[in-house]
């Protein structure tokens, strides 16, 4: 159900790895969650981040969400698309809806992250609640 | 008293036009709920613990004309003058077309925040009108929808400007000394406790040889001079800040706009078009800025978007950035600002248009330089500045005296005159200038100035002894050209809008045309849980236009308006006794700015006595989002505390948090009742767990309504609260402002009430100013006092016990077909109840929204949606509705839980049915092809009542997420539509 190649976070950030690349975004259910997002704030290429802190935000019309850096690094590049197509997070959360690129400061900190199975088993559980 | 003396009495008393139920249903209403009498009903709802069981000393309960005698008496204690003082604050004109039909009209002002922007299409279209015309004069593609006062316009542009900054860059704030000096003490004020460092100097002189958040300057300046700050933005962009211009408005329309020299804010008032002074408010505020900090623009905006027929609707875009959703990271804690007043300005520059604005501002101009021309005939030097309308006068510098040391009136001839020798001129023509020191006096000209004050100017000047010129030859001489570099030469408001309603019938239609588009509570019930929309009497109104309320300047001399003084310590006095709280500061002119307030005398306090590391504030979860925002302006951290399933405060969480934070606690926010409608029976213990660890409670009044002469909050346990005005004591809601929120404190906070720079007021320690004026929005005052007047302290319980009967009545009403949440121990609400609408996303897709928009078909505003709790509504009726109306909305609710079960039984569709299709327009009920699964009559008379009084949306559902994707915040070309 979910890409069996990315890892995961609670707060459903989806991350990437391409060497000592990190890609993030937000991971399907999330989008369905948020409804229409009509904006996402996105850090400066170049900030430094810490792990599990805030990068950004992400935004419906009545709500407002943190995104959460799944690992520290450095910002390396961001996806302007998302300025005038913020849908692009609907339509396509894993590909044309990625928000950051993350050069990891420390690749050991992806294992603390969740596997698309162990993702799967926490929001079936948070459904039946 | 004895029968025929009674009848002597004057039979139009209060409290029975006040209250919605009659006697008679009354009794029936208490039955439905379950009570033989109020004493009971009161008893089983309020904790025993909190009750206040003696009647308020409040004074004879006034009748209507009783009451306005007393007023007319009051008022006539204030002195009109001619206030040529300036400082951003100008008699104008009123047209009075925008008088009777905007200002004085319920249609207009007692319409509520337009959420539910399907039928609120009017205002929202003059608040475009408003923004477009802000952008317009400024130069600044994005506006918002007005903020409070433009000296705290300029705090949130600084803001602004530190939220934009870099993370560890520098907290250096310029501001030019030229500012107006209420600015520089807001400024002050909320720099301080946010780490923000003021350097406050010349900008001629000025050097930044380090990094700069921003500058502030005034344009012109608060003295007169019209300062060309191109180079000086050179500088502040230089030093990596942003420049914040603030401006007066008339002024752009002659003068170069900020943008045209790189600005990136501008603040400033528009009380000057066609607002009242009113003795300091209420006025709307502008901001607008660059496109790129939209986002982090602090207010509301109106934005255009389209309905699902494809048609232009306007909305409010970009919410995320409020308090309401962001909480603690909003752009500002503001909530309520002042539309009412915003409408008043958009309008006038509709009435006038660029040509009309520009005449009055010639016009002033004009009559500036004939001023300035006497005053140099007169033997004056005045500096050769370029000025608009105002200018100084430095007495000591004479270029000629010969004709002053010739006239007898001169104290010391052959010296120049001091101020003192002018007022004694002054006051006979009873004229107020500004005084700047012992040497120095400021003139400020305006619209409403005559050639005839002009010559009792020169006058006063001339120590009473007879002009050696004519004053109308003057004006062939006096100077008027606006210096080259810094004339306007783009152009403004070139849409239609401002180009067609010229005439006094054309402008009538489109006011009228826009009214018609919006439900107010002249339509029906408005039953927003904690916005208290009850009556706003018409003799409560009456005498905020009365020109001895609404004329004098706030920096006018304080014996000038000892009836204002009067009215304050009246109110001040009844407010504190029925709050419990013997210090109460009328400055504050929003809940949002009380909050503020009342924050800043905690940590004021904590300070005063050496504490100060105390910065955590515990806030619950279940809090209005201007409480978090409010703690994070005033610097605090805010720490969470959980509530339990009832909204109330979780005292385990409550106590460990308390003891974790033990020696940083600086306070703690609550809300009585809570913002679940719940008097919370463990109130003094968490007031007790707080004190015990240092803190001081602060208590949001917003649900005061429940409480008015039945308890007290000085008395249970709060050091501090705030009152909304205008919800609990009638100051209208006018479609999100003006308000009022004064604080009331305990004995021990009473030194840190809010001071003034200009005018004295507050504690002998207290915080600086957090209003530009010194007692808020002074004008809208005796709306309060009439309110209070004329019920008494029977009528304010009286009116209590009713609001808390209502939400009861309602609550048993609706129970078999809503799940009714949030009761207090034995079952009861207090003055507004929540039913839960959670189960229908599932059942029916449907969701709380979308009920609300159905409720527009039937011709009522939703409760309030989504809060506290999401996909639950907040029902409060208030005391002022009659159980005809109430009922006729709980049949409409009935009615909507019967369309729901349509559709959880299959015999309506999940995707096309009278819900999700709502709201129904004229035009789409009566399009030739009908494409729906249900009857038109259905959509649109949904229910037999419907047919006598239909009030039609405008608009279909509006498309919110096209608007937030694109905002579109000022009128669009005439050739999109």
């Amino acid at each position: 159900m979910f890409p069996a190649d990315l890892k995961y976070m609670e707060s459903h950030e989806w991350a990437r790895r391409e060497g000592d690349i990190v890609d993030v975004g937000v991971s399907d259910y999330a989008q369905a969650e948020i409804q229409d997002v009509v904006y996402v704030e996105l850090p400066e290429v170049g900030t430094i981040l810490e792990q599990h802190k805030a990068f950004g935000v992400i935004e419906s019309v009545k709500a407002a969400f943190d995104l959460n850096a799944p690992v520290s690094g450095e910002v390396i590049e961001i996806n302007e698309e998302l300025e005038d197509a913020p849908e692009l997070v609907n339509e396509a959360p894993y590909d044309a809806g990625w928000m950051i690129k993350i050069r990891m400061s420390d690749s050991d900190e992806l294992e603390a992250l969740m596997s698309a199975r162990e993702y799967q088993v926490m929001i079936e559980t948070e459904e039946n609640e | 008293m004895n029968k025929p003396l009674q009848s002597l009495n004057f039979a139009d008393t209060f409290v029975d036009r006040h209250v919605g139920p009659r006697l008679e249903d009354i009794e029936s209403m208490l039955e439905k709920v379950g009570y033989a009498s109020f004493d009971e009903l009161i008893e089983d709802a309020l904790p025993a613990s909190i009750r206040y069981y003696q009647p308020l000393n409040l004074g004879k309960p006034q009748t209507e004309s009783e009451m306005l005698a007393d007023l007319r008496q009051i008022a006539a204690q204030n002195q009109v003058s001619r206030s040529f003082i300036g400082m951003g604050y100008y008699n104008c004109i009123t047209p009075p077309v925008i008088q009777r039909n905007i200002l004085e009209n319920p249609g207009w002002y007692t319409a509520y925040t337009p959420y539910q922007a399907e039928i609120a299409q009017g205002r929202l279209e003059a608040l475009l009108n408003f923004q477009t015309m802000i952008i317009d004069l400024t130069g600044l593609p994005i506006a918002n929808a007005s903020l409070l006062d433009e000296s705290t316009a300029a705090a949130e542009a600084m803001g602004m400007c530190l939220a934009a900054s870099k993370r560890g860059a520098s907290k250096t704030f310029f501001v030019s000394e030229a500012c107006h000096p209420q600015t520089i003490g807001v400024l002050k004020t909320r720099a301080e406790p946010l780490g923000i460092e003021l350097v406050i100097g010349d900008h001629r002189t000025a050097v930044f040889d380090t990094p700069l958040l921003g500058a502030l300057v005034q344009y012109p300046a608060s003295d007169g001079p019209v300062y060309d700050y191109t180079d000086f933005a050179g500088k502040v962009h230089d030093a990596g800040g942003l420049l914040v211009v603030a401006a007066d408005l008339l002024s752009l329309t002659l003068l170069k706009s900020p943008s045209e020299f790189d600005a990136d804010i501008a603040v400033g008032s528009t009380q000057r078009f066609g607002v009242p002074i009113g003795y300091g408010g209420p006025h709307a505020a502008f901001l607008s800025t660059r496109e790129e900090f939209k986002r982090r623009m602090p207010g509301r905006i109106a934005g255009l978007s389209q309905d699902v027929e494809g048609q232009p609707a306007i909305r409010l875009a970009l919410q995320t950035r409020e308090q309401h959703i962001r909480r603690e990271q909003a752009t500002s804690n503001i909530c309520t600002a002042q539309v009412l007043l915003a409408v008043v300005a958009g309008m006038y520059a509709v009435y006038h248009g660029p040509d009309g604005l520009r005449r009055i501002a010639e016009r002033v101009h004009l009559l500036t330089g004939v001023l300035r021309e006497g005053l140099t005939r007169l033997g004056y030097a005045l500096d050769d500045s370029c000025y608009f309308d105002t200018f100084s006068v430095d007495l000591n510098l004479l270029k000629d005296s010969s004709y002053l040391r010739n006239i007898e009136a001169n104290q010391q001839p052959g010296s120049a005159p001091t101020p003192e020798d002018l007022f004694a001129i002054a006051d006979k023509h009873r004229i107020n200038f500004r005084v700047f020191d012992h040497s120095r006096v400021g003139i400020s000209l305006d619209e409403t100035t005559t050639i005839e004050e002009v010559r009792d100017l020169l006058d006063i000047f001339a120590l009473g002894s007879p002009l050696p010129f004519a004053v109308e030859g003057l004006a062939i001489q006096a100077e008027s050209e606006i210096s080259e570099p810094l004339q306007r030469k783009s152009a403004y408001l070139t849409h239609p809008v401002f180009n067609t309603y010229h005439s006094e019938t054309e402008m009538l239609r489109y006011i009228r045309k826009l009214q018609e588009k919006d439900l107010s509570l002249t339509t029906s019930m408005i039953p927003l849980g904690s916005c208290t929309m009850k009556l706003n009497a018409t003799a409560e109104m009456i005498a905020v236009t009365w020109p001895e309320f609404s004329q004098p300047h706030p920096f006018a001399p304080l014996e000038q308006t000892r009836g204002y003084q009067i009215l304050f310590e009246q109110l001040e006095a009844w407010l504190g006794e029925l709050t419990g709280f013997p210090g109460i500061s009328l400055q504050p002119n929003a809940g949002s700015q009380g909050e503020y307030a009342g924050l800043l005398v905690i940590r004021k306090y904590h300070q005063f006595y050496g504490d100060k590391h105390r910065d955590v504030c515990l806030i619950p979860r279940s809090a209005h989002g201007t409480n978090p925002a409010s703690a994070v302006m005033v610097g605090m951290r805010v720490v969470v505390v959980d509530c339990d399933e009832e909204g109330n405060v979780d005292l385990l969480d409550l106590r460990a948090k308390a003891e974790q934070h033990s020696h940083e606690l600086a306070a703690a926010m609550v809300t009585y009742p809570s913002t679940h409608g719940v008097f919370e029976e463990k109130i003094r213990e968490i007031c007790e767990i707080v004190h015990q660890h240092g803190g001081q409670v602060y208590m949001d009044g917003a649900n005061m309504n429940a409480m008015v002469g039945i308890c007290r909050p000085g008395d249970f346990g709060p050091d501090v609260c705030h009152l909304n005005l205008h919800k609990t004591f009638c100051i209208p809601h006018g479609g999100g402002g003006p308000g009022m929120g004064p604080i009331g404190v305990k004995a021990h906070l009473v030194p840190f009430l809010p001071t003034h720079p200009v005018v004295p007021v507050g504690g002998k320690d207290g915080i600086g100013p957090v209003s530009a004026a010194p007692w808020g929005s002074p004008s809208i005052l005796p709306i309060s006092w009439a309110y209070i007047s004329m019920m008494g302290a029977m009528g304010l319980k009286h009116a209590t016990e009713i609001a808390i009967l209502n939400a009861n009545y309602i609550a048993k009403r609706l129970e078999p077909y809503y799940s009714v949440l949030y009761k207090g121990s034995k079952n009861l609400v207090a003055h507004e109840c929540i039913i839960d609408l959670r189960d229908f996303k599932k059942t029916a897709s449907i969701g709380a929204g979308d009920v609300a928009k159905r409720l527009m078909d039937y011709g009522f505003h939703a409760p309030t949606v989504s809060f506290p709790v999401m996909e639950t509504m907040m029902i409060e009726p208030t005391e002022s509705e009659s159980k005809a109306e109430i009922d006729r909305f709980c049949e409409a609710m009935i009615s909507i839980r019967k369309e729901i079960a349509e559709i959880e039984e299959g015999q309506a569709d999940q995707s096309d049915n009278v819900i999700t299709n709502a709201p129904h327009t004229a035009v789409q009920v009566t399009q030739t092809e009908w494409v729906h699964g249900y009857s038109r009559e259905k959509a649109a008379f949904p229910a037999p009542w419907v047919r006598e009084r239909k009030y039609w949306p405008p608009v279909a559902r509006i498309n919110e997420v096209q608007g937030d994707r694109n905002l579109i915040c000022a009128c669009p070309p005439i050739d999109s539509y």
